[in-house]
């Protein structure tokens, strides 16, 4: 038996070329799981039989000759907001705890179709509500790197899975952050795409506006695999880019000779010291490897937080209406149609969820829309304007994507609003649809991962995935 | 309108205007829901036309139906609208029987607007818009008294006619009597079918209609207005209009004023009664769906849609009318068009019969042939031709009609010779009548005296003479010139 290879690619190809089997690596990976998952909780469902099945029918596809597919036998963590054909879809709600879809996400259609083997479904925070999913009906994930710390979130399951070797991918999905931070916290690459980029057909509706699903995974290879395999059109998905996904892997070696990379000089404060030395530390690196770093203005960045606390909870608040005990899911029985509504949304949902349900239906309503949804809107469109701009002087901007490193577990539960700073970076790409990415780059304070957030124009990922190419290229020749 | 309608509702209304403005909800006749490829079939199974979308499964997502979009688009072009790039938005309310708890429609952007529908009165009632949006479940509340929620034990809830595409027409308020009401829709239901868009049948739902009613006294401000639902049949919109206009002005009247209310037509009491006041009335906290893109319908593809449009029932019945000189909103050309038979008509007109003699006959006869009778064109122009030539008597007509009818042959002249109708000779007719006056001279003599009615014992005498083979309307001529 070969040895197993670490990485997506690395794994696909053995696998492909009969050096290893499928079934080999699913061990390997259930072994992991077995010895760390209690601390970490990364899963709220491990599939071992279904993955065991899966890739015993990789192998005897490859053994009569056939290819599975790019992802050929590479397990994946699948974040637990994606359906999956008859096996449990919760969001880390009590509301759809025990809720099997009847059908397949496109997303996990195209992994399964490309060979992949789904190991498990992850730990959340409920909806996709938070950002270090301690917000989890099922518990808090812990972050691998140290277990007294989040993972980030609210994709903290796939990201921790991913950090922890469960899985050499996993995916979330971003709708202000939640791949980015998790990704960044946990010291994983972790991309968000152009909005449309990726079907959301079978993702959980968080805020559809804004949603994208995306993967986790240690190399930026593995990431423009898993993406040239889930990206591209999708006529389920009507806000689907109709233009083919640009081919990612081919660019990786370019280098950054001659791309502009851009600093944002009036960026919102309030990134720790180490985080912002790691962003330094990127500059020097890129403009050494023949970028030209250029200053540019981003002035609507700064609201973007403050935007997007109306846009998504007003879309959340429309989202999780369906959530009524009519259909499926829970159902608290009460003497009357609108008791039965009001008894089963106030058990299914946890504290953050109602949050945002009331801060959402209360955007909306008549007398306030113009004040509070209206107005965002509006906002939201000066960033998209600002940021076209700055994208006429920079082919990618470098920011940092989380303003700390992983924090204690608890430290942020109390203050919602401190909890929603973490994402300051990473919303406003949401909201002008661009895409972004978060490459590890180093540690800050106590030895804990920093990521950096590349962020590109209007379908610019092959721009982002050649930046976040040379930026991992220089931390392996930084590390001895 | 009749005079007795015109002054039953004026005399009630006491010199206040009457305002009325509809809107008609129709399921588009398409294959597939407006956002899913489930099947849109009234009728199954419940709950067997379902799918992810249809049930708001978490993680579904609309895709719009492009077959919705152009039956919606032939609504608007029939209707004189101006069709627009247009958006959808979520209106959010809670109920059972609407799955995503918000129903995708069209809000400030719709589709198409500004448009017009001409009565049979020659009266412009205008559309303010005609916009797409899917339909709800259906539910049943088993246990109360007349399937009402209030009392019920339980519910049950069939997803089938979720998702089904709707289209909203929205009519201004230019309708001001309730016969025009009825005529609106009527002429509405007309258009529709002809053009394919539903099969707009009122008492199966798939077209609904509510209406908005107020009075006023001329010249003053229009008064406040209460909408009108559960009129389940044309006849129930002219009664709750009649019945909710006395209301009102009876109220104005008294001094009190009009609350703007949703009101709930009840069949059975012949009254509306209040189902929720503005107060009550939802936040519905409209905004733009995120999951659809805005549809931008390109100039050619209107154009495409507005050349293939069908000929319309006013013009067809324009047409009809001046082909057999009956009067446009005559009954018989109004139904003949209604069946689609108005090509029938003509065509047997094409084929050397009489327009007019044809018309009667398919109005009379041909109830249960549809748009393509099996009687061939052919047979139905040489039976007027008989008739015209004074061949067969009118009594006749009729059963060779029928026999044709029945598919009992198709040669008008082998029926009547098979039955051995022979027309009866004016002669022949004289000496009957001669006998009858003889054999019943006091019908005779009070029928000289100016009692017309007495006419009847004389036709029935030759009638009977004849073994029913002479023309009733002959022998009545033939007496009345005797007694001249």
């Amino acid at each position: 038996m070969g040895i197993i290879p670490t990485t997506a690619a690395g794994i696909a190809d053995a696998v492909r070329d009969g050096s290893v089997t499928a079934s080999d690596v699913v061990e390997r990976h259930l072994a992991a799981i077995e010895v760390r998952e209690h601390e970490i909780h990364a899963f709220n469902l491990v599939g071992a039989d279904a993955a065991r099945t899966a890739a015993a029918a990789i192998d005897a596809a490859v053994a009569a000759g056939d290819d599975p597919g790019p992802l050929a036998g590479v397990p994946v963590a699948l974040k637990d907001n994606m359906c999956t054909r008859g096996v449990e879809t919760t969001c880390s709600s009590k509301i759809l705890a025990g809720w099997r879809p009847p059908y397949d996400a496109t997303v996990v259609e195209r992994l399964t179709a490309a060979g992949a083997v789904v190991i498990g479904k992850t730990n959340l925070d409920e909806f996709a509500m938070g950002s270090s999913t301690e917000n989890s009906a099922f518990g808090p994930t812990r972050n691998p790197h140290d277990i007294s710390r989040v993972p980030g979130g609210s994709s903290g399951g796939s990201a921790a899975a991913v950090a922890a070797g469960f899985a050499p991918l996993g995916f979330g999905s971003d709708t202000g952050g939640s791949i980015r931070q998790p990704a960044a916290l946990c010291g994983v690459v972790g991309v968000k795409t152009t909005y449309g980029a990726v079907s959301r057909y079978g993702l959980v509706a968080f805020a559809s506006s804004l949603d994208q699903i995306g993967p986790f995974s240690t190399t930026v290879d593995d990431a423009a695999l898993a993406l040239e395999v889930i990206a591209g059109h999708d006529p389920m998905d009507s806000t689907s880019i109709p233009e083919p996904f640009p081919r990612l892997r081919e660019v990786l070696d370019r280098g950054v000779e001659g791309l502009r990379v851009g600093r944002i000089t009036d960026l919102p404060t309030g990134a720790d010291p180490d985080v912002i030395e790691r962003l330094e530390a990127a500059f020097d690196a890129l403009g050494a490897a023949g970028a030209k770093i250029v200053d540019v203005e981003v002035p609507a960045f700064t609201y973007g937080l403050t935007a997007y606390y109306l846009i998504a909870p007003a879309e959340a608040s429309s989202n999780l209406a369906r959530y009524d005990g009519v259909r499926y899911g829970l159902r608290v029985d009460a003497p009357d149609t609108n008791a039965m509504y009001m008894a089963t949304r106030h058990e299914g949902f946890g504290a953050e969820v109602k949050r945002r349900i009331m801060l959402g239906t209360y955007a909306l309503s008549a007398g306030y829309y113009d004040a509070y949804y209206g107005k965002a809107l509006r906002v939201r469109r000066l960033i998209s304007d600002d940021f076209a701009r700055a994208y006429e002087h920079a082919d990618v901007l470098l920011t940092p994507t989380s303003p700390t490193v992983a924090f204690p577990i608890g430290a942020k539960t109390d203050n919602p609003l401190a909890m929603y700073l973490c994402d300051t970076y990473t919303i406003p790409s949401n909201l002008s649809g661009h895409p972004g990415m978060s490459v590890p780059f180093g540690t800050g304070a106590d030895d804990l991962p920093v990521g950096v957030q590349v962020l590109a124009s209007t379908c610019g990922e092959a721009t982002m995935f050649q930046v976040a190419a040379e930026l991992e290229r220089a931390m392996e020749s930084a590390t001895p | 309108m009749t005079a007795a309608t015109t002054t039953a509702t004026e005399d009630a209304l006491r010199g206040y205007e009457l305002i009325v403005g509809l809107e008609v909800h129709v399921e588009l006749a398409t294959v597939t829901k407006l956002f899913s490829a489930s099947p849109n079939r009234f009728g199954d199974e419940p709950n067997t036309n379902i799918d992810p979308v249809t049930l708001g499964l978490p993680g579904a997502l609309p895709v719009l139906n492009r077959q919705a979009v152009e039956l919606a688009m032939r609504i608007g072009l029939a209707l004189n609208c101006t069709v627009k790039s247009c958006t959808f938005h979520r209106k959010n309310y809670f109920y059972p029987d609407m799955p995503k708890a918000y129903q995708i429609s069209q809000y400030d952007e719709p589709l198409n607007v500004d448009g017009w529908l001409v009565l049979a009165d020659g009266t412009r009632v205008g559309i303010e818009r005609a916009h797409l949006e899917e339909d709800t479940g259906k539910s049943t509340h088993v246990g109360g008294s007349g399937g009402r929620i209030h009392g019920s034990g339980h519910s049950l809830i069939d997803f089938n006619r979720a998702g089904v595409p709707l289209v909203e027409i929205v009519s201004r308020p230019d309708i001001r009597t309730s016969e025009q009401a009825r005529e609106y829709v009527n002429e509405l239901r007309a258009i529709l079918v002809a053009i394919g868009a539903s099969d707009a049948k009122m008492e199966e739902g798939s077209m609904r209609v509510d209406a908005n009613v107020s009075v006023h006294q001329p010249g003053t401000p229009l008064g406040t207005r209460c909408e009108i639902k559960n009129l389940n049949s044309v006849r129930s919109l002219g009664r709750a209009i009649e019945y909710e206009a006395r209301r009102q002005v009876v109220l104005l009247e008294a001094g009190e004023t009009v609350r703007q209310e949703t009101r709930h037509w009840d069949e059975t009491d012949g009254r509306t009664h209040t189902l929720r006041s503005k107060e009550d009335a939802d936040d519905y906290r409209y905004f733009l769906e995120p999951d659809l893109v805005p549809l931008d319908p390109d100039p050619a593809w209107i154009e495409r849609v507005r050349s293939a449009l069908p000929m319309l029932p006013a013009e067809r019945r324009q047409l009809l009318a001046a082909a057999t000189g009956a009067a446009a909103n005559s009954e018989a050309v109004m139904v003949v068009v209604d069946r689609g038979q108005d090509p029938y008509v003509l065509a047997v007109g094409d084929a050397g019969g009489d327009p007019a003699r044809a018309l009667v006959h398919v109005k009379e006869a041909f109830a249960e042939q549809g748009a393509e009778p099996v009687v061939p064109a052919a047979a139905i122009a040489k039976l007027t031709q008989m008739e015209v030539a004074g061949a067969l008597t009118s009594t006749q007509v009729k059963q060779v009609l029928a026999d044709l009818v029945a598919g009992e042959g198709d040669d008008p002249e082998a029926i009547a010779a098979a039955k051995g109708f022979e027309a009866v000779d004016t002669t022949a007719l004289e000496a009957m009548v001669d006998e009858a006056i003889a054999a019943q001279p006091d019908a005779w003599e009070k029928y000289r005296a100016g009692e017309d009615k007495a006419v009847g014992a004389l036709v029935g005498a030759v009638m009977k003479a004849s073994k029913n083979q002479a023309d009733g309307k002959a022998v009545t001529a033939i007496l009345r010139s005797r007694r001249q």
